[in-house]
């Protein structure tokens, strides 16, 4: 029904509609203590703003940029070749038997895919503190928008990486189905520490400054420019604590069969990285409801 | 009839000194640009609520007008209601999809085209993109913005823009609509086809809550009103008789009273009065406007300094202060009044708002709370009456600071251009 027929309607005819209409949905509002569970229901309904949100960040990224998604590219590959040059030819960082610049970039592309979520979602409520201060919806979705747009980027940079491969002749190994798990990874590390950085940022902007600190920090505690084999074993536990170490060795693996050892860094990873998100989830939840007040 | 909205205790607890910000953006910039003379601003009180054990209830299919003065708490009850701040106690049960419309344009974004907004607009506002792309042609021949479809909204005027946020909301299909201050947007044309949709959603069977200073606005939209004062329900009935009630209560001068035990002045009121001597909220832009601050001295106080100052849409404009022209009586005692009268060369049509503030004789220290809100006024007219005549010269002027002081423009051929400003 649409409003200008309503306008016309008798009040008889009202009463027949609200007579006959389904009954309306109930809500409840009154304070929250403590721990809020997730409300999947509700995130479900609201998944079409997940995708608008995205998409909105993806049209804007490149906007009134000359290269446009060529920066998808053009980031890994230099990269790339600056660690090629100083690590892997000047330092002679060894690379478990891999060409060094396919060693490097199949680094490089999971870590920037986490770096970017990382630092779009920790931004991401101080972003869009328009929406939060004046609409509702699940805030959740405002991270998880600012992580999935990073796929994007994620993909393109991956077709390079397959130019690579042919281009270095080697043939991927059937273990090739570790990527979506390497993938799977990366998101939920970069949403377990999203979401703990998104919500303190509300609070405390000091945040934000750390950001960039903090992933070139991470970024050498990542198995990026040297392989995990270069730690001495004792330490590799330590070294797995790292959500990061597990899967940039996850991607590898399957773009070039497992390494020794890789077995039990990525599980300890991935057990560090569910912790982290899940704990990440039950901060947020426990605090979103100061969003719209501080932001 | 059955309910729609039931509240029951609600109260919301702002606590200061933390970096919580609350109100609208107007009010934190009203706040920020009054800063200055805040600077010794006694340490403000450690919470404040700006809500307080509210109850009403809301039947389906009314239309309610929430009034009241600035800071009553009407917005934050509106924040509560569209669960976007959490109250700090109470309930609240809706019965029905809720839509809000909060602050027209939110979300926004200046790089996308118009099209592309319209969907993220009605995602945010939950609409599903199937019920988008539904309503879209009606949507747009509302805002009437075919031509620039594509274009990005950040070429838009601020006219086009405002038409089209406002078309996205005005098209949500929800039981219950919360609407705050949309019609104070865009030119007079638009204002009244804007109100036009409110009466449609209005009169369509569904429940609309309605924030507004616009009195006719709230006459002739809803059937009852809640007058909300200090965070409190002060009355509530048929929307005619609470309007008059509020109005009269404005008329009478902005009461202000709640002073801390040990402060020395208490601001009781305050009142705008016209050339006539009649007391208003309503002036001309060319208009003097004599602002008269009632107080008590509960002591006396030698060489009190008074500061007035008004505020536009985005911050301070004029000020009157004391602790500049050095002008303070010599000392006050008890109760008294003390005006100041200003004659501002001209003010567009705007809603203003009224500082008031009083130091000491070291013109430092404060006597009492300085008060951000203390009175407002509107003036009103159309931008051409005033010499403006440019079409669209109306709904520009709802996004400047709008004091105009006398100008002219020189040519790259020498000669010389003033417009025709109106001034009595």
């Amino acid at each position: 029904m649409s409003p200008t027929d309503d306008a016309t309607l008798t009040d008889a005819q009202i009463l027949e509609q609200v007579q006959s209409r389904p009954p309306l949905s109930v809500t409840v509002i009154r304070p929250s203590r403590g721990w809020v569970p997730i409300n999947l229901r509700e995130l479900w309904h609201y998944r079409e703003l997940l995708f608008f949100l995205t998409w909105r960040d993806l049209k804007v990224r490149y906007k009134q940029t000359a290269l446009g998604a060529l920066w998808a590219i053009i980031q890994p590959v230099l990269t790339m070749a600056v660690f090629s040059l100083f690590f892997g030819r000047l330092a002679k960082v060894p690379s478990d038997g891999i060409p060094y610049p396919l060693f490097a970039l199949s680094g490089l592309i999971p870590w920037q895919l986490f770096a970017y979520a990382l630092t779009q979602s920790s931004n991401s409520i101080v972003a869009n503190k328009n929406l939060v201060s004046k609409v509702y919806f699940p805030r959740l979705i405002v991270p998880l928008a600012a992580v999935l747009s990073g796929l994007v980027d994620f993909s393109i940079a991956f077709v390079v990486l397959l130019v690579m491969f042919v281009i270095y002749g080697f043939i991927p190994s059937p273990a090739l189905v570790m990527i979506p798990l390497a993938i799977i990874l990366t998101i939920f590390s970069a949403l377990a520490v999203g979401l703990w950085l998104s919500a303190l940022n509300v609070r405390y902007r000091d945040v934000q400054y750390t950001i960039p600190f903090l992933t070139q920090f991470w970024m050498f505690l990542t198995p990026i420019a040297y392989p995990a084999s270069l730690i001495p074993a004792q330490f590799r536990m330590v070294y797995g604590l790292n959500p990061m170490a597990g899967v940039v060795e996850c991607f590898r693996w399957g773009l070039f069969g497992q390494r020794a050892g890789s077995l039990s860094l990525i599980g300890l990873s991935s057990f560090m990285v569910l912790l982290a998100f899940f704990g990440g989830l039950a901060y947020f939840r426990r605090v979103e409801k100061t969003f719209a007040d501080l932001a | 009839m059955s309910v729609a909205i039931r509240a029951t205790g609600i109260s919301k607890r702002y606590r200061l000194g933390r970096r919580e910000r609350y109100g609208s953006l107007r009010e934190s910039l009203t706040r920020f640009f009054s800063n200055p003379f805040a600077a010794s601003k006694a340490p403000p009180p450690e919470e404040i609520w700006a809500l307080k054990d509210v109850a009403f209830e809301i039947q389906e299919r009314q239309a309610v007008g929430l009034i009241g003065r600035n800071g009553a708490g009407k917005s934050t009850l509106l924040k509560v209601l569209s669960r976007i701040t959490e109250p700090s106690t109470g309930e609240v049960v809706i019965h029905g999809r809720v839509g809000s419309l909060l602050e027209v344009g939110t979300g926004f974004h200046p790089e996308l085209s118009g099209r592309d907004n319209i969907f993220l607009n009605g995602a945010l506002l939950g609409m599903k993109r199937q019920e988008i792309r539904r309503k879209f042609d009606e949507i747009v021949a509302f805002a009437e913005i075919e031509k620039f479809l594509d274009t990005p909204v950040k070429h838009y005027s601020s006219g086009m823009y405002m038409r089209l946020a406002f078309a996205v909301a005005a098209h949500l299909e929800p039981e219950i609509l919360l609407v705050d201050e949309v019609l104070a947007v865009g030119d007079a044309a638009f204002q009244r086809k804007c109100l036009g949709k409110m009466e449609d959603v209005a009169h369509s069977g569904r429940t609309v809550v309605f924030v507004s200073h616009n009195m006719g606005a709230v006459n002739s939209l809803c059937s009852r009103a809640i007058w909300v004062d200090k965070g409190q329900v002060r009355e509530e009935g048929p929307a005619q008789q609470i309007v008059s009630r509020y109005l009269e209560s404005v008329r009478e001068g902005f009461e202000i009273g709640n002073a801390k035990p040990d402060d020395k002045l208490i601001f009781e009121r305050v009142l705008l009065k016209n050339r006539a001597g009649e007391v208003t909220t309503s002036f001309r832009g060319d208009e003097e406007i004599l602002v008269e601050i009632h107080y008590t001295a509960r002591q006396k106080i030698p060489k009190p300094h008074f500061i007035v100052a008004v505020m536009g849409p985005y911050g301070e404009l004029f000020t009157a202060a004391m602790t500049f022209d050095d002008l303070a009586p010599d000392a006050i005692e008890g109760a008294g009044v003390i005006g100041c009268r200003f004659k501002p060369f001209l003010l567009l049509p705007a809603t203003y708002t009224i500082v008031i503030a009083a130091r000491g004789a070291d013109g430092v220290s404060n006597l009492t709370a300085s008060r951000y809100d203390a009175a407002f006024f509107s003036v009103g007219g159309l931008m051409s009456e005033y010499g403006f005549p440019a079409p669209g010269a109306d709904a520009q002027v709802a996004n400047v600071n709008a004091l105009v002081v006398p100008y002219q423009w020189e040519m790259p051929d020498g000669s010389v251009r003033a417009p025709r400003l109106r001034s009595s």
